[in-house]
């Protein structure tokens, strides 16, 4: 019953603000269950709206284990695979919790799993920035498509999409409202040049 | 952007922020174990310098290799130039070479103007006679961002911050190039000289001129001292350094008349006891080692938004937008 969610015309939201909330939740006690209150957590999201998810993360186990989970940021333009494919872009910002990554576990936190670069950039990235015991995967969305091997340890929900769609993450910190919506692309291709500025 | 950097004029308040703002991220590689990132692997910067320098040139291989590309460092002395070779045959070899980017110092004004039209590549200036010299006025807003970025505007600009630039005007590309970016972020930007050292076409520039350093000094939040330069002084501009000094150099007792947040800034190489006194070039006031190490993360910036895309970055103007585009599996970007 989703007659009066938010969102552009023409956009089918799949999540609302009361989604995505228990989505958040309940990623969170997967990862506290499955790190054992989390332990040696470190929780980094990918710019721009991995970053808020983590920080949504971080304080939802904080408040269930009542001690607070580092949470930062790791931004992946210099890595990326497909740099050479368009104008070079602004850089997100990464943010390292005090102790940084060696040793701990590091739940990569994105949006939307799509294709997998993001990912595989993030793996890389994080190569550089230290040395973590094991690196897990939380998204909001797993749309399929994935061109590497790659999947998600901790998936918010699962939205069988077509390439033709489009799957639109809004959050509150960053969009001023929360809410998933799936569209479809606009014929003759993309509209909008992916642009991001912290 | 453009594709090349000659002049801090060809660059848009937006196109100096974006660089500031991919700066400030690339200072932190400088923190971290791996100082390096792939992002111009398989890249080729040429660092040509027909002119001496130190930290420009290191400045920049150092940019050039924490980005991963390849840099051949072309210095004049031992060089066919020596034997006689033009700009342009020269260029025609970096061309055959293969040079994505081609840093270029020159003592004659407009050469990397010239270059540019002769290399696919981009061209950036590191310093071209009297005329400009775009990245360390970068640096040096750079720096002052650092600094005093909570005095000034929203945006990240340098708005209604007063700068002062004191000494060899005539013969700075720094002061020209400085004034000309920050104005357009927003600085009010005076110079302070003696009046022999003020070229001519000064009075067209978007900053204000004085003669009076004292009486400029109580309302700066920066001050940068130029460095005398007696190499290209074949006649007497002031009688004598020690008269220089006694009126436009920067000493204790006028650094006391700064204002508590100023700070001294200084592009390099110094003159101790001339234009900046050693006590001033020492003191905690003073970020010239800062702006060394700053012109690391700018040069960076710099050459990752010319090389690091398929064309030169542009920048933010509202015409893009978050979105991901969902045909194209790699380049949604919030698409994982």
């Amino acid at each position: 019953m989703r007659a009066d969610a938010p969102g552009p015309p023409g956009h089918k939201a799949v999540l609302d603000a009361a989604d995505i909330g228990r989505a958040v939740t309940r990623i969170a006690h997967e990862i506290l269950e499955r790190t054992r209150g989390a332990e040696g957590v470190v929780l980094l999201g990918i710019p721009t709206r991995g970053v808020p998810l983590a920080a949504r993360l971080a304080e939802c186990m904080r408040r269930v284990e009542g001690r607070p989970v580092p949470a930062g940021s790791v931004d992946i333009t210099m890595y990326r695979d497909d740099l050479r494919l368009r104008p070079a872009r602004a850089l997100g910002p990464t943010d390292l919790p005090p102790g940084g990554i060696e040793g701990r576990t590091v739940v990569l936190v994105d949006d939307v799993l799509y294709s997998g670069r993001t990912v595989r950039a993030a793996l890389d990235a994080l190569n550089d920035l230290g040395r973590p015991r094991a690196v897990r995967l939380a998204v909001l969305v797993d749309r399929g498509h994935r061109e590497l091997p790659i999947r998600a340890d901790y998936v918010g929900k699962n939205l069988p999409t077509s390439q033709q769609e489009v799957v639109r993450v809004l959050l509150t910190e960053t969009d001023g409202q929360d809410a998933v919506l799936l569209s479809q692309s606009p014929p003759g291709g993309p509209s909008h040049r992916g642009r991001r500025r912290p | 952007m453009n594709r090349h950097l000659i002049s801090a004029a060809d660059l848009t308040r937006d196109d100096a922020l974006l660089i500031l703002d991919t700066a400030d991220e690339l200072a932190r590689v400088a923190d971290r174990p791996i100082k390096k990132l792939p992002t111009l692997r398989g890249r080729t910067v040429v660092n040509l310098f027909f002119e001496d320098s130190t930290r420009t040139r290191i400045s920049f291989e150092a940019a050039a290799k924490r980005l991963s590309a390849d840099v051949i460092n072309f210095s004049v002395k031992g060089s066919s130039v020596t034997k006689g070779e033009s700009l342009k045959d020269t260029a025609l070899t970096l061309e055959a070479m293969g040079a994505d980017a081609v840093v270029v110092r020159h003592s004659a004004a407009g050469a990397p103007h010239r270059l540019a039209g002769w290399v696919r590549g981009s061209v950036v200036n590191a310093g071209d006679g009297g005329h400009e010299h775009p990245t360390q006025a970068l640096l040096d807003a750079f720096t002052i961002r650092r600094h005093l970025g909570d005095r000034s505007g929203a945006d990240g600009g340098l708005d209604g911050l007063k700068i002062t630039i004191v000494g060899d005007v005539l013969h700075s590309r720094v002061a020209r190039s400085n004034v000309l970016l920050l104005s357009k972020l927003g600085a009010e930007v005076t110079l302070v000289a003696p009046p022999t050292l003020f070229p001519v076409e000064v009075s067209g520039w978007p900053c204000a001129t004085g003669y009076d350093l004292d009486a400029a000094l109580p309302k700066s939040d920066v001050v940068m001292m130029l460095r005398v330069q007696r190499e290209r002084m074949n006649a007497a501009y002031f009688p004598s350094e020690r008269e220089y000094s006694r009126r436009y150099g920067l000493d204790g007792a006028r650094m006391a008349l700064l204002p508590e947040h100023a700070v001294v800034m200084h592009p390099g190489p110094m003159n101790r006891g001339v234009e900046i006194a050693a006590e001033v070039a020492d003191s905690p006031r003073s970020t010239i080692v800062e702006q060394v190490a700053n012109g690391v993360s700018v040069r960076m910036a710099v050459l990752y938004l010319l090389l690091g895309g398929q064309g030169p970055a542009s920048s933010p103007d509202g015409s893009q937008d978050e979105s991901q585009d969902g045909s194209h599996g790699e380049s949604g970007e919030d698409q994982a």
